[in-house]
């Protein structure tokens, strides 16, 4: 087995790309399953944003990567499971038994929820906001999430304008109890 | 304690709640001192960035409760300086709601019709103006086709922007860079600077208590700049009159962690919340259908693909804000953006996109397929009647949250389980979203799940309402505490349930009407204060309809 900190880093991995999955960065990469085309949370700075102080759960990652393999042992043993010993547990679960065990784990009522919703909360931030750079920055890096979902640069002030941004056309009738003021009567 | 820190008057807290009677105060001649949590940011600051610890950090607080999570301003100008600045009138029925106390809720001397001269006077202090179809963003004309397509009527929303300042950079919760939305901090709070009132950002009031005489004290800690979790010192301020305006989330925690100081709080402290019923449905748009069925396109030749364009809710659906309709099943359907990050954590994939019981919905192979296809989301958030069933818990031992982050996440006290009537409203609106959205194929639209970090509110309400019953109520009919005379509370705490439609025109005319009252409690107590002021920038068209009414409010 690696040394405690690539375990760290493998399984936390592991957890962000069950967030939102990725390909394989290369030939014999476990963390990331390739459950999904295209770069997913890590390649967008999953880790990079869990280790930003600002978060407030750094201190907390090694603990969490921790219960994260206890969790996928006692996991293995309910299902039956035989995992490769050479891997830290829940990088040795397959993508459905890793989604499996996630949904359980951020389910209503599990006592752990807050801890496992906040984590998948900045696994998806990485992804969806890269809240660990500057959005700017960012875009002009060729971010995975940010440009997957259809961010475009902004002006060269690192502002957005959007002069053209409405269809100018009356698209519907007004609701016939409207008040001078523009409000519901 | 150092003999300076002393005032006539300590405002908890600079959202509309606080802004609105630290003006009106000021310029009527108390020595008015503003404490507020959050950092004090210019139009400079404002950026746009998602960077944690960028403006959009800095000014706002998401705290996580218990079946309820609230997202609120954290800044001087408060949830002024976040919002999405859409500012209706509450309509008629909602002041005769009787809610969850088989009663109307609201005091009998408030209706929507002695309210007005109220609302006029915030309209013309931000000022609010109506809207049309030329500034509409496509998001919002999207919403309005739909509605139309499927029979019903849309609304371009009144809002406090210049749109001629606009440039439509859906940037608004982070500040606006451009000074084109009205927030506080361009009409009460300078013209309360200009009147001599002292602001104190970073000023977290932990509690108050009673000294000698009849005035109070206010114990406050110093918050560090950059690591909210951090605090520099405490201290202390005297005043004859405290005015607690730190939003619903967080104005009932201050008074009960003063409980044991100050005695006994009525009943309704901490109870009886609201998160006007609101709800988030998410539909994704089939561009190509759009085009088809709806006869749409973009100047640039593209359908609609348009979810960053724009400026926050722009068209709302009113046909369910009738009042003949029973209670629970009046809501109003608004079209709304909310940037990534929290805004796209929670929406869910839709059925039938490919998706079976056993995939996740929030996360995983199927919602990263419908994040590519962000832009050409379509939000629409529901505000329908809930039964004010939020109940706040033990106090955290500072402000209303235990800090996660060093900005914006934080775990509260706030425990709310949504009783049937609530989920019977949230159930019909989400229902009729789908038959509206998903009409032709044009969408696919999933609703709000509250399974992950419960409902969600940007609009929390009626934490320590007003109203005529002591039993139901935390304050009297003029925003006084029960049984804490001097103590007054002015923000949306006070709001008494859900308002089917966005809140802060309401919030700042029930602030504008409770100036007076206040103004006559500072008289009683020796201090030279009048009232009468023209909105903040001179004008006096409002100011004549009010002086026209008894200026009692309540008493
Ligand atoms: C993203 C977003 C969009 C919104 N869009 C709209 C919209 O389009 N239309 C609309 O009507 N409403 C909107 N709202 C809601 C609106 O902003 C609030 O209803 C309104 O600001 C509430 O006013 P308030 O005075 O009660 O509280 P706030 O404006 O929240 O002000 C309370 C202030 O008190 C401070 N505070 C809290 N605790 C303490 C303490 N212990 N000591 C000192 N200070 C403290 C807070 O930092 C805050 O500045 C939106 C809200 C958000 C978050």
């Amino acid at each position: 087995m690696d040394s405690d900190e690539q375990v760290k880093v493998s399984t936390l991995e592991a957890y962000a790309d069950t967030i939102l999955p990725g390909e394989k960065r290369f030939p014999g990469d476990h963390a990331i399953a390739g459950a999904a085309e295209g770069p997913g949370a890590v390649v967008a700075g999953a880790l990079e944003l869990l280790h930003t102080d600002a978060t407030g759960v750094t201190v907390g990652l090694p603990y969490l990567a921790q219960s994260l393999n206890e969790h996928a042992k006692g996991y293995a043993k309910e299902h039956d499971l035989a995992l490769d010993e050479s891997l830290p547990p829940f990088v040795a679960l397959s993508f459905a038994d890793r989604t499996a065990l996630v949904r359980s784990l951020t389910a209503p009522g599990h006592p752990e929820k807050d801890g496992w919703v906040s984590l998948a909360l900045f696994c998806n931030m990485s992804f969806d906001s890269a809240a660990h750079k500057h959005t700017a920055e960012a875009i002009a890096e060729g971010h995975p999430g940010l440009l997957a979902m259809g961010y475009t640069a902004p002006d060269e002030d690192g502002l957005w304008r959007f002069p053209k941004f409405s269809y100018r056309r009356e698209l519907a009738r007004l609701h016939p109890d409207t008040t001078p003021s523009g409000s519901p009567a | 304690m150092n003999a300076y820190d002393k005032t006539d008057v300590v405002i908890v807290g600079s959202g509309f709640g606080g802004s609105i009677p630290a003006y009106h105060l000021a310029a009527g001649g108390a020595k008015v001192t503003v404490l507020e949590r959050g950092p004090w940011l210019e139009t400079k600051d404002f950026e746009h960035d998602y960077l944690l610890g960028s403006s959009y950090t800095r000014a706002f607080d998401f705290v996580v409760g218990d079946g309820m999570s609230v997202l609120g301003g954290n800044c001087v100008g408060g949830g002024s300086v976040v919002y999405f600045a859409a500012m209706p009138r509450a309509p008629k029925f909602v002041f005769e709601r009787h809610g969850s106390i088989g009663r109307r809720m609201w005091p009998s001397a408030i209706t929507r019709d002695s309210l007005e001269p109220w609302y006029d006077r915030v309209s013309e202090s931000l000022p609010v103006s109506k809207q049309d179809w030329n500034d509409v963003s496509y998001a919002g004309g999207l919403w309005a086709s739909f509605c139309d397509h499927s029979g019903r009527t849309a609304n371009p929303a009144p809002v406090a922007v210049d749109n001629d300042r606009c440039v439509n950079c859906n940037f608004m919760m982070a500040g606006c860079r451009f000074d084109a939305k009205r927030s506080l901090l361009t009409n009460y709070l300078p013209a309360a600077l200009a009147h001599g009132a002292k602001i104190r950002p970073l000023h977290e009031v932990q509690r108050i208590e009673r000294i000698d005489g009849g005035d109070y004290r206010v114990h406050f800690n110093v918050v560090d700049d950059e690591d909210y979790r951090l605090q520099s010192g405490s201290g202390t301020i005297d005043a004859k009159i405290v005015i607690i305006a730190a939003g619903a989330g967080a104005t009932p925690v201050i008074l009960q962690r003063s409980e044991a100081a100050l005695g006994t709080m009525p009943h309704g402290v901490g109870r009886y919340f609201s998160g006007n019923g609101e709800r988030l449905n998410t539909a994704i748009i089939n561009e190509e259908r759009v085009r088809e069925v709806l006869g749409l396109s973009r100047e640039d030749g593209k359908v609609y693909e348009a979810n960053h364009i724009g400026k926050g809710p722009t068209v709302a659906n009113w046909d369910k804000l009738d009042g003949s309709l029973p209670e629970y099943e009046r809501y109003s359907l608004e079209q709304l953006y909310f940037p990534p990050g929290l805004g796209t954590i929670l929406a869910q994939v839709p059925d039938g996109a490919g998706s079976d019981k056993d995939v996740p919905r929030w996360f995983g192979v199927e919602k990263k397929e419908i994040l590519k296809k962000w832009a050409s989301w379509l939000t629409i958030f529901l505000m329908t009647e809930d039964d004010n069933e939020g109940v706040f818990g033990t106090p955290p031992p500072t402000g209303n949250a235990y800090r996660i982050s060093q900005q914006m996440l934080g775990r509260g006290p706030l425990k709310y389980d949504p009783t049937p009537n609530t989920r019977h409203g949230w159930a019909l609106a989400d229902a009729e979203c789908k038959e509206i959205l998903e009409k032709d194929g044009l969408a696919k639209v999933a609703p709000w799940t509250n399974d992950v970090v419960g409902a969600y509110t940007v609009h929390p309400l009626a934490s320590c309402r007003i109203g005529d019953d002591p039993e139901t109520s935390a304050l009297h009919p003029n925003h006084e505490l029960r049984d804490h005379p001097g103590i007054f509370v002015t923000d949306s705490a006070s709001v008494p349930g859900a308002l089917t439609v966005n809140p802060a025109m309401t919030i700042a005319a029930l602030a504008e009407r409770s100036v007076p009252g206040i103004v006559r409690a500072l008289q009683a107590r020796g201090v030279d204060v009048t009232y009468g002021a023209p909105a903040p920038d001179g004008s006096i068209t409002g100011r004549r309809a009010v002086s026209k009414l008894s200026l009692v409010s309540g008493t």
